[in-house]
């Protein structure tokens, strides 16, 4: 119980400590790898709350793709990040602001209303038997997954499905207007049109000096 | 409610998750030209509702809590692709990421 309770505070306390350097960190790189501890903590409570499959799917999910894409994106661009944190000061009042409205709210939510209401609804479990111990999480999501929640599960794959192809076609550039694409350098008719008189020139080096 | 510190309860990952949540809300709203710690918030924000389902799935004992968990890791992941496909064009038209400057169509 100790160990589990440390496991816990362990993992809770890094969740938002890296979740908070996430937002003020001054590189972005240094964001992303924070936003991978933060998940990568996160999955640990999954755990720790009996859903192993989730909580390995998250570490596989985001840390495996998710935030290697954003990690490509944020090294690819060209962007000017002092500029973009230009002003972020006076964003910081309304930000915290708002932030501690909405964690005095929340807070509030669950110590008062929920967990005492709580206690009596055990009794309409639409789908026991997860983290009982007889039958592993995995085993118990897949059980449910294919049958009472197959049409959630097919229209997931069409959201994925709609969102590579939306991916796709807004990043591909338009080929232009003689049908080369505007990315691929030179064009093959080209490239067999050289010829190794043109394209290799013979030259004496002369030692130690270099061309 | 937190008189038992060494007994872990479903309030005490409620309390992360909204911890979580404001943390994501406030990174929102702290970085309003920089599009990509924006969407990384939003990451944010969805791991804390997703850490919200998975708790109480596990504190009643109901397996559906997680497979919501799971549709909406789905969604955050095809968010994530297309906010950063939708990043990757505004900055090739407009050689900048900064969202005050989303005006083009003068919506």
């Amino acid at each position: 119980m100790f160990l589990q309770s440390a496991a816990f505070y362990f993992f809770a306390g890094m969740c938002l400590a890296s979740a908070l350097a996430v937002v003020i960190a001054r590189n972005p790189v240094r964001s992303v790898l924070f936003l991978i501890l933060s998940f990568v903590s996160a999955a640990g409570l999954f755990i720790l709350l009996g859903a192993e499959f989730l909580g390995l799917i998250l570490i596989v999910v985001y840390v495996g793709a998710v935030a290697v894409l954003f990690l490509f994106v944020v090294m690819m661009l060209d962007i000017d990040f002092a500029e973009l944190r230009s002003g972020l000061l006076n964003h910081l009042p309304i930000g915290a602001f708002i932030g501690m409205l909405l964690l005095i709210e929340l807070i509030l939510v669950v110590a008062i209303a929920v967990v005492p209401g709580l206690e009596g609804v055990r009794a309409d479990i639409a789908f026991p038997a997860v983290g009982s111990g007889d039958i592993p999480n995995t085993n118990a999501l897949g059980r449910i997954l294919y049958t009472e929640y197959i049409h959630f599960f097919q229209t997931a794959g069409i959201i994925l499905l709609v969102a590579m192809i939306g991916t796709i076609v807004l990043t591909l550039r338009a080929p232009a207007e003689n049908g080369d694409m505007p990315h691929k350098g030179i064009p093959p008719t080209q490239q067999m049109a050289r010829n190794p008189r043109e394209s290799i020139e013979m030259r004496d080096i002369e030692s130690r000096r270099g061309a | 409610m937190f008189t038992d510190i060494a007994h872990i309860t479903l309030t005490h990952y409620l309390v992360v998750a909204a911890m979580l949540f404001t943390i994501g809300v406030f990174g929102v709203f702290l970085h309003r030209k920089n599009l990509i710690v924006i969407l990384m918030a939003i990451e944010l924000l969805l791991l804390a509702a997703n850490l919200n389902l998975i708790a109480f799935a596990a504190r009643l004992g109901d397996a559906g809590g997680q497979i919501f968990a799971l549709l909406v890791l789905a969604v955050a992941a095809a968010e994530a692709a297309v906010g950063l496909a939708i990043l990757v064009i505004f900055f090739r038209n407009r050689g900048s990421i900064d969202v005050t400057r989303v005006n083009i169509m003068k919506g």
